[in-house]
């Protein structure tokens, strides 16, 4: 039987040629001849030097060459492993795996990856991928959203207070943003769908502090105040080393928490912008607190020993913050007169109601959460009493 | 040094320190005890050579010759023992723009020729050998400008090569000389357009570089080295990374028969005499 031949017309291998020779390479077995034709002038010389780097025989024949095929190629790929199933999580995700997506065939030899988070136990929620859908689907446009030409004409007091309260969210939502940007960082990329939604949710906060932002500066040059006692709570957050924790005291308490001070703000807005801003960001966090709840409801029911580290890790940052002011005086007037929009005392006095309720609607909310993860409801009232009184 | 056995090998990049820090670790873990001296030069190389510096060279084609030639002068001898696939059945190219009114060897009578770096066998010296049997001679026929890049370093820098191709495409010679592998790295890379060039003529086939030693090498550990140098495996995902920086799939036994254009070239130029001779003296 003869030699299959290839013939490449008029295009040498420095436009593309080479492809059609290593197609009929891979079709005949190593140590097979293939005979490579074409009417490129310059063919004989370029077939013999791609031969030689790709680990190929060569033998020039006139308008070509007969290429025998080395085994340089199919080397190459021995010892290579598949990393995991396209739709399944392994256990535990190799280092070698890497960066490859999951599925993917691992060269053997390739670099060991330093990523800290790599056992299904410790990141997976099945709901990620649904999350991480929805989320990507409800992206909202900051310029398009929030109806920013709307006529904004407060007392400057009550201005003012919206200035300082939204000094504050930015402030807890730049800690928001920086948490899960550091585990999707630090999470094996097999777990994707995990590193996709932490990723996502570093992006709505992104989102957040710019609307906060242009919320505090339509009418003022500067931003309020920020206090020792706020960032010493939200630095608690920022260093938690452990996903599990971190996810429970963001996601599951602050986030949480900053659910029902979103609806406060949507619903005691004094003027339309404020009202988007707190609508739209509410949305997004519902989203952060459903994961953080979905991915610890799994890994205490796979670990119910999790559940004494979470209640350890409330007691330790109460502790911790034990010395500080908590929610600064500055953010809860400014809530205060936010709601009530004017100086009469009647309308102060709902509005100092209103600010209580709305504690005891966090409360009530974490107490639920904890509950979601298997707490019992005086622990859960217990370990909901010593959350940060900085809200986050 | 008796149990170590040590190579000497030139600086032409900053990855051979990666090469052979890898490969000191390869054979390590396979009981040789390998370490290596860098040199900036191959003239300097060889004459630690024969200085006793090191048992074995990662020589150029040039530095090979050298080597020999040393030894033969001195009465000793010098073996290739290994090389690597690559650096077997090599040619190279004299090529002309495509544009040009330069359709033949013949053409190149009174224009310019580009080379690379004086001292490189396959971009100089054995293409000028071949224009000068095909009857025209260098400096006479035809005027040779010179891409002197990294001298001493024998053309392993590539730079020489891609700099009298450039002068080739910007018009100001009327020919360049290459290695046939560089005219499709060069048109793959974007330094040469596909269809600019037209090949004039290719010489015949040389080889490249070799691991040379010295008639005065340790024996046991020589053999050591080249058997697992034979044995090492491009399918082996340790060793393949180092084999893929220094351009092989697999290593060879040396062979020396193909080293005769290169010697015909460096006698009709008289390339090494000097050197030759000077070295020959101070080891006699």
């Amino acid at each position: 039987m003869s030699d299959p031949v290839v013939d490449l017309g008029d295009v040498g291998l420095d436009r593309g040629g080479h492809l059609l020779v290593k197609r009929a390479l891979r079709r005949v077995p190593v140590g097979g001849v293939v005979e490579v034709r074409g009417r490129a002038p310059e063919l004989a010389v370029h077939l013999r030097g791609f031969c030689r780097a790709q680990g190929h025989g060569f033998a020039p024949v006139p308008g070509g060459g007969r290429v025998t095929r080395g085994d340089a190629e199919p080397g190459r790929w021995r010892g290579a492993e598949r990393a995991g199933a396209v739709d399944a999580v392994v256990d535990q995700a190799p280092a070698h795996w890497g960066l490859a997506a999951r599925g993917a065939t691992v060269e053997a030899g390739g670099p060991a990856f330093d990523f800290a988070l790599t056992s299904r136990a410790e990141v997976w929620a099945d709901e990620a991928r649904r999350l991480y859908a929805q989320a990507a689907a409800a992206q909202w446009d900051p310029a398009t959203a929030i109806p920013w030409d709307a006529t904004v004409d407060l007392p400057d007091d009550v201005e003012d207070a919206v200035v300082q309260v939204m000094t504050y969210l930015v402030e807890n939502e730049t800690a928001a943003l920086i948490v899960p940007a550091k585990f999707a960082a630090r999470i094996h990329p097999h777990f994707r769908e995990v590193m996709q939604l932490l990723a996502i949710q570093a992006a709505d906060e992104a989102r957040h502090i710019e609307v906060f932002t242009r919320r505090a500066l339509l009418a003022r040059f500067r931003f309020g105040l920020s206090t020792v006692g706020g960032q010493a709570s939200l630095k608690t957050l920022v260093d938690e080393p452990d996903f599990a924790l971190a996810s429970f005291l963001l996601s599951v308490l602050g986030e949480g928490s900053f659910l029902s001070l979103l609806w406060f703000l949507r619903d005691h807005a004094p003027d339309p912008i404020t009202e988007a801003v707190a609508r739209l960001a509410a949305q997004d966090e519902a989203r952060h607190v459903a994961f953080g709840l979905a991915h610890l409801s799994r890994h205490v029911a796979e670990d119910p020993s999790l559940r004494g580290r979470l209640a350890a890790a409330i007691q330790r940052r109460h502790d911790a913050l034990a010395h500080t002011a908590g929610l600064n005086q500055a953010v809860f007037d400014a809530l205060v007169l936010l709601a009530a929009g004017r100086w009469e005392p009647e309308a102060l006095a709902s509005a100092w109601d209103a600010v209580q309720e709305l504690e005891r609607a966090m409360d009530e909310g974490r107490r639920k959460r904890l509950a979601r993860l298997g707490f019992g409801g005086e622990e859960a009232a217990a370990l909901s009493a010593l959350h940060t009184r900085n809200f986050m | 040094m008796s149990d170590t056995l040590i190579l000497g090998a030139v600086a032409y990049d900053p990855k051979v320190v990666t090469i052979w820090d890898g490969f000191q670790r390869w054979f390590a873990e396979r009981g040789l005890d390998f370490d290596y001296v860098l040199y900036s030069n191959y003239e300097r190389q060889v004459e630690g050579h024969f200085g006793g510096q090191f048992h074995v060279a990662w020589n150029s084609p040039l530095a090979w010759l050298q080597a020999e030639k040393v030894a033969a002068k001195l009465g000793r001898t010098a073996r290739a023992i290994a090389m690597r696939d690559t650096d077997c059945d090599l040619t190279s190219v004299v090529v002309a723009r495509a544009d040009s009114d330069i359709r033949s060897v013949d053409d190149l009578r009174g224009r310019t020729v580009a080379v690379g770096a004086s001292d490189s066998p396959q971009a100089t010296l054995i293409p000028l050998l071949h224009l000068a049997e095909l009857g025209l001679e260098p400096h006479d026929d035809f005027t040779v400008r010179r891409f002197d890049v990294l001298v001493g370093k024998h053309g392993d820098h590539i730079g020489g090569e891609r700099a009298a191709a450039r002068a080739l495409l910007a018009g100001e010679v009327e020919a360049s000389c290459m290695i046939d592998g560089n005219l499709l790295a060069f048109g793959v890379d974007g330094t040469i357009p596909s269809g600019a060039t037209r090949v004039l003529t290719q010489t015949a086939e040389y080889d490249h570089c070799n691991f040379t030693v010295l008639d005065s090498a340790p024996e046991p550990l020589i053999a050591q080295f080249r058997e697992l140098l034979l044995a090492m495996r491009y399918d082996d995902p340790d060793v393949r990374p180092l084999l893929d920086l220094e351009g092989l799939k697999e290593w060879k036994p040396g062979r020396t028969e193909k080293y005769a254009l290169l010697a015909r070239a460096i006698e009709r130029f008289g390339t090494i005499e000097a050197f030759v001779a000077a070295l020959g003296k101070r080891h006699a």
